[in-house]
C-alpha cells in the first residue's frame, strides 16, 4: 500500500493508455450498475443490490477516515444508527409522510456530522488501541441510550413512514438512491485521496509526530476526515432505515456492522479507493446469501469469521494492493517495479516489522515532497 | 440508605475482584504481545460453558472443574496465538490482530450458539444460592469464594512474573521485544505462553461470572467492552492498574445502580471517557508510547 501514493502521482501526470482503459472500465461498471434493476427486475435481486450499495457507500466512507488516517474506528455504527434514528424521529414528530420523507435525508447527514465533532474531539486525542477502544465505548453508550431514552422508542425502536408503492418496483427508487450515495462517496474518496488533504491524512497514518513536525495540523485534518466520514455514514444509515422501515437499538447500533465494514475495507485493501468497494461487493452479497441459506444465522457467523481469518492469513494487505503488485510484477517480467522494501521483507521475516515501517515512512515522505513539487509546478 | 450504600460498596469490591481476574489476562496479553484480544469476552463465556458442562454431565464441582478447564483454555489460547496471531507482522499489525481476534470471537460465538442454543444458563451449586450474614451484610458464598480465587490467582500471576526466570523473560519482552530477543529470549515462546496464561486465567473468571450471572453466547460483547474500559482506565499493560480499575469501576456501577439501574452500565463508559480526557494514559499508564 505504501508505494501506491507514488504510483498514483506518476499516473496522474499524463493520460496514458492504462488510464483510458481504466476510465472505460469505470464507465462500463457504472452502466451495469445503472441497468441492474432493468436486467434483474425481481425484488430479490434488487434487494441484494440495495444492501450491497449501502455497504459500498459505508465501507468507502469508513475508509476515507480510518483507511487514510490509520485510526481504526470500530464505532461507525454510532453514525449509521443515529442517521437512521434521526430520520425516523424527525418524520414521526414533524408528521412527515410518504415521499416527502426523502427530503429529511440531509438532516441525517447533519446529525452524523454533529455527533462526530465532540466524539472526534475526545477520541482523536489518543492513538492506536486506545482510540479503537474509545470508539467501542462510545458505540455502547449510544446503543444504551437508544434502549433507555423515551424518544427513541426503547427496545421497540422507530418505524419509518409508509410508502404506497407497488411491491414489484418498491426497491428500485432505493436502489438508485443508494447507488447515488455509493458513486458520490467513491468520487469523494478519489478526490480526497488525490488532494493535499488526503496526503496530510496519509502522512498522519505513516508517522503522526513527523507529520506535525512538517506542519500538518493533525487534529484539524483528522477531525475533518472523521466528520466527512460520519456525515456520509449517517446519510446512508437513513436510507437503510427507510428501506427496512424500522430500526431497533440492536439493529441500528450493531457491533457486527462495524466488523463487517472493517472486514470489507481490509479484504479489498485498506486506504485504497477501490479496495473497500471491492470488499463490499464480495462480502455483503455473500453475507446476505448465507443468512438466507442458513436461517439459524449461527453458521453464517462461523463462516464469516473463518473467511476473514483465511483472508488475513493469505492476503494480509488486501486484494487490491496484492493484486496490483502481482500485475506490476507480470508487466515488469519478474523484476520488481519497486526494488526496496518488499522482497527484503519476505526473505527476512524476523526483521520485517521495523524495516518495512521505515520504508513506508521514507516513501510517504518522498511522495509528500513530490506532491509539493507537483503542486508548485501546477 | 447508608446501609444500601455500604452493601453496594461491598458488592462492588467483591464483583470487582472477579472482573480483575478477567481483566488481568487481557492486560497481560496486551503488555507482552502489544495486541488487544477482542476474543477475551467470549473466552470468559467459553470458560463458563465448559464449567457448566462438567458440572451438568460429570457432576464435577465448579471449583474442582477449574483443574480441567484452566489447562484446557491454556491450550486453546496457545493454539490461537500460534496459528492466527504469530504470523501477523508489519505496519497494520495493530488493527490486523484486533480483527483476527474479533473473527476468532465470532467463530467461537457461532460454535457456542450451535452447540448450546440461545437459552440463558447459569451455573448452580449449593454455595451459589446460599449466603452468609457477616458484619451486618448478606454476602453470597460464591462472591466470597470468587473473590478469594481472584486474589489467589492474581497473587500467583505476580509470583510468576516477579519471582521466576520465565517471569523475567516476560517482563523483558514487555519492555523491549527486540532487546529481549537479542539477549537470547525466545520471544515467540514467551508470547504464546503468555497468551495461553491470559486466556486460562479468564476461564477461572468465567466460572465465577457464570455462577453470578445468567449468560448466553452473546454475553461476550457486553463483557469485552467492560473489560476494555477497565484495562484502559487502569493503564494498558499494568496488572495492578487492572486490579484497581476493576474494583473502582464495579463499585461505581454498583453505587449508581441504587438510584438508576438502567443507566448504571453507562457509568462505565462515561468514567472511561472522563478519565481519558484528563489523563490519556489511564491511572497507572506505563510509558506513554505503549499506552497511546
Amino acid at each position: 500500500m505504501s508505494e501506491s501514493p507514488g504510483a498514483g502521482l506518476r499516473g496522474r501526470s499524463r493520460l496514458g493508455g492504462p488510464d483510458i482503459v481504466r476510465i472505460a472500465f469505470l464507465v462500463a461498471l457504472l452502466a451495469v450498475a445503472l441497468a441492474f434493476p432493468v436486467l434483474f427486475p425481481s425484488p430479490v435481486a434488487t434487494n441484494y443490490g440495495v444492501f450491497t450499495l449501502v455497504f459500498v457507500a459505508v465501507a468507502s466512507a469508513w475508509n476515507v477516515f480510518s483507511g487514510f488516517s490509520g485510526y481504526i474506528s470500530l464505532g461507525h455504527a454510532v453514525f449509521f444508527g443515529s442517521g437512521a434514528y434521526a430520520l425516523g424521529i424527525a418524520a414521526r414528530d414533524w408528521h412527515v409522510t410518504g415521499v416527502a420523507t426523502f427530503g429529511l435525508l440531509p438532516l441525517s447527514a447533519a446529525v452524523g456530522a454533529l455527533i462526530a465533532v465532540p466524539f472526534g474531539l475526545i477520541a482523536l486525542r489518543v492513538r492506536r488501541h486506545t482510540f479503537i477502544v474509545i470508539t467501542i465505548a462510545v458505540f455502547f453508550i449510544f446503543q444504551l441510550m437508544a434502549y433507555n431514552f423515551s424518544f427513541t422508542g426503547g427496545s421497540t425502536g422507530v418505524d419509518a413512514p409508509f410508502l404506497p408503492w407497488p411491491a414489484a418496483t418498491y426497491n428500485n427508487p432505493f436502489y438508485y438512491i443508494s447507488l447515488g450515495c455509493a458513486v458520490g462517496m467513491i468520487a469523494l474518496a478519489w478526490l480526497i485521496r488525490r488532494s493535499r488533504f488526503g496526503l496530510q491524512l496519509r502522512a498522519i497514518r505513516d508517522d503522526e509526530d513527523r507529520a506535525r513536525g512538517l506542519g500538518v495540523h493533525a487534529m484539524r485534518v483528522k477531525l475533518t476526515a472523521f466528520v466527512i466520514s460520519a456525515a456520509v455514514t449517517g446519510l446512508v444509515g437513513a436510507v437503510w432505515f427507510f428501506y427496512l422501515t424500522q430500526v431497533q437499538p440492536p439493529s441500528g447500533f450493531d457491533p457486527l456492522f462495524d466488523l463487517s465494514v472493517v472486514l470489507m475495507a481490509f479484504l479489498g485493501g485498506l486506504g485504497t479507493v477501490a479496495g473497500p468497494v471491492l470488499g463490499a461487493l464480495i462480502i455483503e452479497p455473500g453475507q446476505l446469501y448465507l443468512t438466507v441459506t442458513f436461517t439459524n444465522g449461527y453458521f453464517s457467523e462461523i463462516l464469516l469469521g473463518a473467511l476473514f481469518l483465511v483472508a488475513v492469513l493469505l492476503v494480509p494487505r488486501g486484494i487490491i494492493p496484492t493484486g496490483g503488485e502481482y500485475l506490476r510484477r507480470l508487466t515488469t517480467r519478474g523484476r520488481s517495479a519497486i526494488p526496496a522494501a518488499n522482497p527484503a521483507s519476505q526473505s527476512a521475516p524476523a526483521s520485517t516489522g521495523p524495516r518495512s515501517d521505515e520504508g513506508a515512512m521514507r516513501e510517504g515522505g518522498a511522495s509528500k515532497g513530490a506532491r509539493r513539487r507537483a503542486g508548485k509546478a501546477l | 440508605m447508608a446501609r444500601e450504600i455500604y452493601q453496594a460498596i461491598v458488592d462492588g469490591i467483591l464483583i470487582g475482584g472477579v472482573y480483575a481476574l478477567m481483566a488481568v489476562g487481557l492486560t497481560l496479553i496486551f503488555g507482552v504481545l502489544d495486541i488487544i484480544n477482542i476474543a477475551q469476552g467470549i473466552m470468559v463465556i467459553l470458560g463458563a460453558y465448559l464449567s457448566y458442562e462438567l458440572a451438568a454431565r460429570l457432576h464435577i464441582d465448579l471449583f474442582v472443574g477449574l483443574l480441567i478447564t484452566v489447562p484446557a483454555m491454556f491450550v486453546i489460547g496457545v493454539v490461537i496465538q500460534w496459528v492466527f496471531i504469530r504470523p501477523l507482522r508489519g505496519r497494520e499489525r495493530t488493527s490486523m490482530t484486533l480483527l483476527v481476534t474479533y473473527a476468532v470471537a465470532l467463530i467461537i460465538e457461532g460454535i457456542l450458539y450451535q452447540t448450546f442454543g440461545a437459552d440463558d444458563r447459569q451455573l448452580s451449586a449449593s454455595y451459589v444460592i446460599s449466603s452468609v450474614h457477616l458484619f451486618g451484610f448478606y454476602l453470597p458464598y460464591i462472591y466470597l469464594y470468587g473473590f478469594a480465587l481472584a486474589l489467589a490467582l492474581v497473587a500467583a500471576l505476580y509470583t510468576l512474573l516477579y519471582r521466576t526466570s520465565f517471569g523475567r523473560s516476560v517482563r523483558a519482552t514487555m519492555q523491549d521485544e527486540t532487546a529481549a530477543r537479542l539477549v537470547g529470549i525466545d520471544t515467540n515462546r514467551v508470547a504464546a505462553i503468555t497468551f495461553g496464561i491470559g486466556v486460562a486465567v479468564t476461564a477461572a473468571g468465567g466460572m465465577v461470572y457464570g455462577a453470578t450471572n445468567a449468560f448466553d453466547p452473546n454475553s461476550g460483547y457486553d463483557l469485552i467492552s467492560r473489560l476494555l474500559a477497565i484495562i484502559i482506565l487502569g493503564g494498558l499493560g499494568s496488572i495492578g492498574g487492572a486490579l484497581a480499575a476493576s474494583i473502582f469501576m464495579l463499585t461505581l456501577e454498583s453505587l449508581v445502580d441504587i438510584w438508576q439501574p438502567t443507566w448504571a452500565i453507562v457509568v462505565f463508559y462515561a468514567a472511561l471517557v472522563l478519565v481519558l480526557l484528563i489523563k490519556p494514559t489511564g491511572f497507572f499508564g506505563r510509558q506513554a508510547v505503549r499506552a497511546q
